[in-house]
């Protein structure tokens, strides 16, 4: 660890740790990698029926009239719904909590009754015996939708006599932080800089499109198995349903990739619908184009930043305007707007802060979760920001965020302290030694670097009071069972619990089998999003296994006639390190107590830092339970003739506490290094009135093999974290910086700034010329 | 209705006769005769999640229809995973962690194995190439690329030899 800061919270130190910073073959890579893990998409059933959506193609319109007779008339066809056929409920938007506050007003509903108000909004959905007369009756069915003017942009959204897309008047969601006085801090500055930076609308594009396949059993009970982040939407189908909570199930698979994209609820609710009406099996499996069209986005924002800044570089207030599109639904638009203004001023530390920010609704396709979540858009802002005031004072760039960062102790702009370590400087300071070496530019090859720093939150707004649960088990033969609801998504979610249970109970990772994403059967973990599931399950993991630990300590320190405090275990023994003779297998010594009766098993639950809601006029309160910090710094090559822009070198470095499994950490950075290239330099979905005109690989390009740099991971380990072992969280850190990095290098190379992303080539050659 | 009929065809090195209708699609029709292995990402030839081999060459199952098989041989992901001697790939992806959601892990190793055969000793740049088609949203292609190259050189040391 860097000596220059003595964290303000530390986990214990110079402990030895056996399983857990361990790089680890991951309990899950084996059965993938063989090709033997089934995923969601790969499960049959009897007398399984084939599911369809019908979907609008119009943004906005009025659905003047649906016939499925036609269709319902094909043999074959089992079973056509359409919103005649359901009861007038709403289906939930909002983000499941333990605590079953919900939002009522701003759900949406689940077919089309009459208006039509995103391109894609389902109108029908179809189940038939097989795919091709789900198809057929697709075709079959007859209905006729009248155009309505609609809004797509947020500043239209707003003017005087706009259509209305949500009630009142457009707005979803607003929030203020007001720290300081702005105005004093504007005075006592030198410069004072303004600029607005623009986000474009992406697309998580997880490889694994969605899938479901639904079943009423023999309890009457609505079992979903599906590709999810979010196993505790039951709640909500069951709602949309009218049945019992107890009467929706939804278990997991190994989950093709999320990003965010399958935190909303996406084919359960017309999995449950269709089951409930057939009370038959029923597969729904979107195309590639589905699933472009049937879940929410990433928010494009607009960010405007006006910065006071004396002449050696201390900033001395900041004033941000935030707009964010959230498209046709609220969705979860409120809440990464939130995070937004809770990011905008990034790790620095600004004593007059004066943020505005607003969601706005329109007729485009409903924004909502993506790995980053608000925190993301406000770092491709200020990062921006940064090298744009060291430009104007004529200051290294680097020196500049040094003289402004945060330092362990120090207070958000909400007022929140931070208790964990900020290592923004470190960070900064070793990604940028990395980069080695700059590469040597020649004739119309530019070579730029840049660098982005950050402050992202892990774990979830604290007044949601978040919780997370988890079973850990050992059987007679001394191998450990842990069961808990956790979805895994593809980052080794279930496997580092393995770990973590591993380490306490001192056997491998290979004696630890771990059960999870099952809402009827596992313990209830909370979603896999917000840089949660580590954190908060994680936690859960290590107070079942402590707690087991514990008694296994005391039984066999009575069985080894020894104190219970001179007692380890590690590599399936339980011994006492200072006396060879006394030791025992954990196969023995679980054996011997479960004839005695020993609990060999804990269910524990872990609860985040709970507080109020901060205040709506100020902003001013704790918002998240803590924070990682970290920077990417990166090296481009561009071409000024063609402005074809090149990633070399590409350096994350993040303080994540403490790494569970490194491996697994650097795949993080590794990945959120290529997905954020992709945000900054090629993605972009294009809609015109509303509808997505580029539905597909071939047209949305996201980062190929062909477009890796060379990239390099380096993991500082504070261990001030709030989650296990003092570790924080890296899942959407990894991917924050990365753009705007992009985007700073970019600017360095070629003199002048593209302030919208993505950074296509003809911007580049469009801003050259000017 | 359309048309029917059975095709024998060599999966994985056992003779196996499918059932297809004229008009579907080989990832359709493996998947639909169990070899799940066979992912499906997109249906249209930009991912490369349904990668398999015909005699030794990989294409996109999901733009060849079944009934261009007959009579060849194909191979997946299973293929590749030989209980006495799993593929070199399996080994190097398990301990290089390129592995993640998994999803386009089955396409990935079949594009991999197809190029190690031509090109041994594999630089970044025929990697990239012969990954080209291969999207994956998870990893980076970084450790998937030092995967690949670890099993080239367990392979030019005549290891996994089938
Ligand atoms: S499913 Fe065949 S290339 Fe995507
Ligand atoms: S590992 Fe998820 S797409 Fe490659």
């Amino acid at each position: 660890m860097t000596d220059q800061e003595i964290p303000y919270r530390q986990a214990e130190a110079n402990v030895v740790l056996r399983q857990v910073g361990k790089p680890l073959e991951r309990t899950d890579a084996e059965g993938k990698a063989t090709g033997r893990t089934r995923y969601a998409g790969d499960y049959t059933m009897p007398g399984m029926l084939h599911a369809k959506v019908l979907r609008s193609d119009i943004a906005s319109g009025r659905l003047k009239h649906l016939d499925a007779s036609k269709a319902r008339a094909l043999p074959g066809v089992v079973c056509v719904l359409t919103a005649q056929d359901l009861p007038d409920r709403l289906a939930a938007t909002d983000m499941p909590g333990q605590t079953g506050q919900k939002r009522a007003s701003t759900d949406r509903q689940i077919l089309v009754r009459e208006i039509i108000r995103h391109h894609g909004e389902p109108l029908a959905l179809i189940a038939a015996e097989t795919p091709a007369i789900a198809d057929k009756a697709y075709d079959l069915i007859e209905y006729e939708i009248e155009p309505m003017p609609g809004v797509y942009d947020t500043e239209a959204a707003l003017d005087p006599g706009a259509p209305i897309v949500t009630e009142p008047d457009n707005i979803v969601g607003e929030h203020k932080i007001r720290k300081g006085d702005t105005e004093k801090g504007f005075a006592e500055a030198d410069h004072i800089i303004e600029n607005t930076f623009h986000t474009q609308f992406i697309e998580h594009a997880f490889l694994e499109p969605e899938v479901g396949l639904a079943w009423v059993d023999e309890n009457g009970v609505v079992n979903i198995r599906m590709s999810t982040q979010v196993i505790e939407h039951f709640r909500f189908i069951a709602d949309a349903l009218g049945v019992p909570h107890n009467k929706v199930r939804i278990l997991g698979a190994m989950v093709g990739g999320g990003f965010g994209g399958k935190e909303d609820i996406t084919v359960e609710l017309y999995l449950a619908l269709l089951a409930q009406a057939t009370r038959r099996p029923v597969r729904l499996a979107y195309t590639r184009e589905d699933s472009f069209v049937g879940h929410g986005k990433r928010h494009p924002f607009s960010v405007s930043h006006k910065t006071g800044v004396t002449k050696d570089g201390k900033i001395t207030a900041l004033e941000v305007k935030i707009s964010a599109d959230s498209g046709a639904y609220v969705f979860l638009s409120p809440y990464v707007l939130l995070y937004c203004a809770v990011a905008a001023p990034g790790p620095y530390r600004i004593d007059n802060v004066k943020i505005d920010s607003a969601a706005i609704a329109t007729n485009n396709m409903y924004t909502s979760a993506f790995r980053g979540f608000g925190a993301a858009q406000a770092c491709v802002a200020y990062e921006a920001q940064m090298d744009e005031i060291a430009k104007t004072l004529g200051i290294d760039r680097f020196e500049l965020r040094r003289r402004n960062f945060m330092r362990t102790g120090d207070k958000t702009a909400t007022g929140q302290t931070v208790e964990s370590a900020i290592w923004a400087d470190e960070c900064m300071t070793q990604a940028l030694e990395a980069l080695g070496e700059k590469t040597a530019a020649s004739g119309p090859i530019k070579i730029g670097r840049g660098v982005a720093t950050y402050q992202q939150s892990y774990g979830r707004i604290t007044w949601f009071h978040d919780t997370s649960e988890a079973w850990v088990g050992i059987e007679v033969d001394g191998t450990v069972i842990v069961r808990s609801g956790v979805t895994d998504i593809g980052a080794g979610q279930a496997s580092a619990l393995g770990q973590i249970a591993a380490e306490l109970l001192g056997v491998g990772l290979d004696d630890v089998v771990i059960y999870n994403s099952d809402s009827a059967v596992t313990p209830l973990a909370g979603t896999t999003t917000a840089t949660r599931a580590l954190y908060m399950t994680g936690r859960a993991v290590h107070t079942a296994s402590s707690n087991l630990r514990e008694r296994l300590v005391a039984f066999a320190a009575q069985e080894l006639d020894a104190r219970p405090d001179e007692v380890d275990l590690a590599n399936g023994q339980a011994f006492v390190p200072d006396d060879p003779s006394k030791s025992m297998s954990l196969k023995d010594l679980a054996a011997r107590g479960a004839s005695e009766g020993l609990e060999r098993s804990e269910l524990a639950m872990f609860r985040a830092p709970f507080t109020d809601p901060i205040d709506q006029e100020t902003g001013q309160g704790p918002v998240f339970p803590d924070f990682t910090y970290g920077c990417h710094a990166v090296e481009v090559a561009v071409d000024t003739e063609t402005g074809e822009v090149t990633v070399l070198k590409s350096v994350g470095a993040h303080d994540i506490g403490q790494a569970i499994n490194p491996q697994a950490v650097e795949g993080q950075i590794e990945g959120g290094a290529l997905m954020g290239q992709g945000y900054a330099l090629s993605e972009e979905l294009i809609y015109q009135e509303g509808k997505l005109v580029s539905p597909s690989f071939s047209e949305y390009l996201i980062p190929t093999s062909m477009d890796m740099p060379e990239i390099k991971c380096i993991i500082l380990e504070s261990r001030s974290g709030l989650g296990p072992f003092g570790a924080k969280g890296i899942g959407e850190p990894s991917l924050t910086p990365v753009a705007p990095a992009i985007a700073n290098a970019v600017a360095d190379a070629i003199g002048t700034r593209v302030f919208d992303l993505p950074i296509t080539p003809e911007k580049i050659v469009r801003a050259l010329r000017e | 209705m359309s048309l029917e009929k059975a095709i024998t065809v060599e999966i994985n090195g056992v003779a196996r006769e499918l059932s297809a209708p004229a008009n579907e699609t080989l990832l359709d029709c493996l998947r639909r005769h169990g070899q799940f292995e066979v992912k499906s990402g997109c249906e249209k030839g930009d991912c490369g999640a349904c990668a398999v081999q015909i005699d030794g060459e990989a294409v996109d199952s999901c733009l060849t229809l079944a009934w261009m098989v007959e009579g060849k041989k194909v191979t997946t992901l299973e293929g590749l995973n030989d209980a006495d001697s799993p593929h070199p790939l399996i080994a190097a992806f398990l301990e290089h962690g390129a592995v993640q959601c998994g999803y386009c892990t089955p396409g990935i190793m079949i594009a991999a194995e197809a190029m190690l055969r031509d090109i041994p000793d594999p630089t970044d740049d025929d990697i990239a190439l012969a990954l080209s088609g291969n999207l994956c949203r998870c990893t980076g292609y970084t450790k998937i690329f030092t995967a690949i190259k670890q099993a080239a050189e367990v392979l030019r040391a005549g290891g996994g030899d089938d």
